[in-house]
């Protein structure tokens, strides 16, 4: 099991998918009746995997913590979705969207995978839009897009600043047609605590139902893992509440590797941190960055209002640093960037810890476009920016709400604060090219897989994967696996596998409430968060990250001797849950600072301070990083296993936005 | 750091669905007003924590206002006073230091309590599971520009489809009526050409389904529309009508 084996056919890069779509060994409709799929998540990737495969006709079961599938956290991505349609005539190809991926991953990705999800991109509109999505339009009724960043053609799709609930509610949708034929069993409220391994196959999960505390053992001939990102380690992300590693943590724990785990990505346009009580933080959708300019007052710490600063003593760092892609270089480069200026005395706010985005200039440019579109060429400045901002207020009009509400200002005068914040995590369980992981059976799609961002996504891609890996992937790929299956009984749930996971779960759940110590959860994830942001968030450097793993291991040993978890497990507990999934990422916060410290280079949403150019600017090692960084779990430490990158169709080369 | 603001909150507490529940009241102090409402419920959680007391249960998950969990009725009414934000956009600045703050779980018998002010919203999964839905089976698809759509309609269809499913519009109608949720997915979908040939059995799948959950008639009140966060027209429940008897009628 400890050889790494991608899996990636033989052959051109163009024809890999569809030679392997053409000879992967097939389930006839017969069969496909008595295989049974778990499917542990309802998000883009599982609701997509969960609808598919049922309409196949395979039994499936799907399983979520929120009260319905329609909350998973896909719903909150806001900017768009990327195809290669090339709509716009604007010379975009799947080639350039293979390229662009690659390019802004940090050549940290696998190039099989990444031309697969290329070439699928396509069809995943065509897709959506027949299920009823309703993406922006023009007026002639053809579908609209924009730019994001890293890529200089606009490709992105999206509906205003709510495309990822858009896109959930088709897949929901379909989801819930599967759901109201019988062909998927939903078990909302439960949460996976264990995957069942027998004769090194994956054959089960153990569920808890939420709502009861009831400990529940369910077969499957195999179990789709599309259970997210990991994000909340830091405790203060964009991530929902609950989004968690735990499922694919009890997997790592059963055999299956993760990989890249410290390629963390924050991104540069959230609304900052305002106080110690904060929960959570906010996305300003990265397409804003379409439309505002990010700046920052030439002189340090400048108090003025920044409507009262004038032009010339505004530094726009980003277009002065990278003239080709200006404000829309990617994440990494961005969020970089602002903790420059900020960590140089030049931050604003009352924090000094955030950087303006400014839509003055493009509100008149779009204004004085309207006005001549109203024979009023000659209107006043007034009159222009009135008309601009009603432009801006159909692209943006939700996510400018938000932000008024979450700050009270009102950024339709006022340019807005930002400041970087965790966002997405690259790393996740390592898959091959059937994104089935290091255990037979098991699978990870979408955000908890780590196989196509590299060490940085690009905006509008992840809506783009975990929709690629439900509805186009994992249809075919699981056939090669479950072909293999049919003479495969259900197996009891009486097994001793099934008996001996459940009693782990029980006894997991029981010495957490059993501490009965003086300190709520919370507290201590909010302690994690501070060591991760600290020392593994968005600069690293090797000292930190020794005393990082120093912290967390005595942060550890203080939880499981000083948490309280109040009431029972045989109800709804709230905090029970939480405490269990904060107890796993304390194991996964190790393992980030382990694999931050042996990544000796710089790359993507990773950088180690001691590699960086005269400038600035990530300084990667491909002589000696150029793999991927998968770690087998050994009960008290980890083997680390490599997977060598291979460019074949790219060149790898310096990346540079400038 | 903290705020200046003490309140004073009624809870509804309530072990489970057949526990008796009632209003409970709990002081909190140093409120900061850029704190949201579900932060606030994480400060008195965190005290009842630590005095050895019991948290009180409530959905959340985004707090960005978009996923639909939060569902707290306060001061009578559904996500709290603003218009057109849910509980978690909901900030303390809203209130004033001194008042008193009600807060409830929805109120259906379609939406039984599962325990203090978090409820169970499965029937609205139901409903869509009866027709919320394109018969397409993935792969089926044309090329998505082959469609022209008039932008108009795709914005008209974007709109209904901004319901995020939260059930304010069911716990703010004095009949409990689901009307609004369901309305706007039967509008989504009957406004774009894709949706059409589906339009009589969906309208009336989902009505039948909605009726079966225990939701009440529409009476024309116009609270859900007036509650909702996302601000969903009422015109989606006149077009509901429309369709249903003319799908009831056997004709168009």
């Amino acid at each position: 099991m400890s050889k790494l084996d991608s899996k990636i056919p033989e052959g051109s890069i163009e024809q890999k998918w569809t030679k392997y779509k053409s000879t992967v060994s097939l389930v006839n409709p017969s069969n496909k009746r008595n295989l049974e799929i778990l499917v542990v998540g309802s998000g883009l990737a599982g609701a997509s995997a969960a609808a598919s495969l049922a309409e196949l006709g395979y039994k499936v079961k799907c399983y979520c913590f929120q009260d319905s599938p329609r909350r998973a956290h896909s719903i909150a991505a806001q900017g768009g979705i990327n195809a290669a349609k090339n709509y716009q005539n604007d010379g975009d190809s799947v080639y350039r969207l293979f390229y662009d991926t690659v390019k802004g991953g940090d050549y940290r990705s696998r190039e099989g995978n990444v031309y697969r999800l290329a070439e699928i991109s396509p069809n995943i509109i065509d897709q959506c839009v027949a299920q009823g999505v309703p993406f922006a339009r023009e007026y002639g009724g053809m579908l609209s897009n924009r730019s994001f960043g890293g890529t200089q053609v606009q490709r992105t799709f999206y509906a205003a600043g709510q495309t990822g609930q858009q896109l959930l509610l088709g897949a929901y949708s379909a989801l819930e047609r599967q759901i109201g034929m019988g062909n998927v069993t939903m078990y909302s409220r439960h949460e996976m605590l264990d995957v069942v391994v027998i004769d090194e196959k994956a054959r089960g999960i153990i569920v808890r139902n939420l709502i009861t505390g009831a400990i529940e053992r369910h077969f499957g001939h195999a179990v789709v893992l599309c259970t997210g990102g990991y994000g909340n380690v830091f405790y203060l992300s964009t991530n929902a509440m609950g989004c968690n590693v735990t499922a694919a943590w009890k997997a790592h724990k059963r055999g299956a590797f993760m990989a890249n785990p410290c390629f963390t990505q924050n991104q540069p346009t959230c609304i900052p941190v305002s106080g110690d009580h904060q929960s959570k933080l906010t996305l300003m959708s990265e397409s804003l960055r379409n439309d505002g300019r990010i700046w920052v007052p030439k002189v340090q710490g400048d108090t003025r209002k920044p409507t009262d600063i004038p032009e010339e003593e505004r530094d726009y760092y980003l277009e002065r640093r990278y003239p080709a892609f200006g404000n829309l270089v990617p994440r990494d480069v961005a969020s970089r960037a602002a903790k420059e200026r900020c960590d140089a005395g030049y931050g604003v706010g009352t924090s000094k810890m955030a950087v303006y985005l400014d839509f003055k200039y493009n509100m008149m440019r779009y204004g004085r476009v309207e006005a001549i579109k109203n024979n009023n060429p000659n209107a006043d400045d007034e009159t222009i920016l009135s008309l601009g901002k009603e432009v801006v207020k159909e692209k943006y009009g939700n996510l400018f709400d938000m932000y008024k509400q979450i700050t009270g200002e009102n950024p339709y005068e006022t340019p807005m604060r930002i400041y970087p914040a965790v966002h997405y995590t690259m790393g996740g369980l390592w898959v091959d090219y059937n994104l089935m992981t290091t255990v037979n059976g098991l699978y990870s799609l979408g955000e908890s897989n780590f196989s196509d961002h590299g060490a940085n996504r690009l905006g509008a891609s992840a809506l783009m994967q975990g929709l690629a890996d439900g509805y186009f992937v994992i249809p075919y790929t699981i056939g090669s696996y479950l072909s293999n299956e049919i003479m495969t009984k259900p197996i009891s749930t009486d097994h001793e596998a099934f008996v001996e996971a459940e009693n782990k779960v029980k006894a997991n759940i029981n010495a957490l409430l059993n501490i009965k110590g003086t300190r709520s959860v919370d507290y201590f994830h909010k302690r994690l968060g501070k060591i991760m942001w600290d020392k593994c968030g968005m600069a690293r450097n090797a000292e930190g990250l020794n005393s990082a793993i120093k912290d967390i291991r005595a942060l550890k040993d203080e939880f499981w001797k000083d948490v309280r978890v109040p009431g029972f497990n045989e109800e709804f507990n709230p905090e029970l849950e939480k405490a269990s999934r904060v107890a796993d990422f304390m194991e996964l916060g190790e393992l980030m600072c382990i694999d931050a410290l042996n990544r000796d280079e710089s790359c993507g949403g990773h950088f180690r301070e001691e590699f960086q150019t005269e400038d600035g600017e990530a300084l990667r090692d491909d002589e000696n990083f150029a793999y991927v960084a998968a770690w087998e779990n050994k009960g008290n430490g980890w083997d680390l296993h490599k997977e060598e990158l291979k460019f074949e169709n790219i060149k790898i080369a310096n990346r540079s936005y400038k | 750091m903290s705020g200046n603001m003490n309140l004073t909150l009624k809870v509804w507490r309530q072990q489970s669905l057949n526990a008796p529940g009632k209003l409970v009241d709990y002081k909190v102090k140093d409120i900061s007003e850029d704190m949201s409402f579900l932060e606030m419920f994480d400060v008195l959680n965190e005290e009842l924590i630590t005095k050895g007391d019991e948290p009180i249960a409530f959905d959340h998950d985004c707090r960005e206002g978009i996923c639909g969990s939060c569902s707290m009725h306060i001061n009578g009414r559904p996500h709290g006073p603003l218009k057109g934000v849910t509980t978690c956009q909901l900030h303390m600045r809203s209130f004033k230091d001194g008042d008193t703050i009600v807060v409830e779980p929805w109120r259906a018998n379609a939406f039984p309590v599962i325990k203090d002010l978090s409820v169970d919203r499965s029937a609205f999964d139901r409903i869509i599971g009866s027709g919320g839905y394109i018969s397409v089976n993935t792969g089926n698809a044309q090329d998505a520009n082959s469609l022209p759509i008039p932008k108009d309609d795709a914005d008209e269809a974007f709109m209904s489809a901004a319901c995020i499913g939260c059930g304010a519009c069911v716990a703010a109608c004095v009949n409990s009526s689901a009307m609004l949720f369901v309305s706007a997915k039967v509008s989504q979908l009957s406004l774009l050409p894709q949706g059409k040939p589906e339009t009589d059995q969906r309208v009336l799948a989902m009505v039948n389904q909605m009726d079966t959950e225990g939701f009440g008639a529409c009476s024309n009140t116009g609270a859900c529309t007036a509650e909702c966060p996302k601000e969903i027209s009422q015109g989606n429940i006149a077009r509901m009508n429309r369709l249903y008897l003319a799908a009831s009628l056997g004709g168009k």
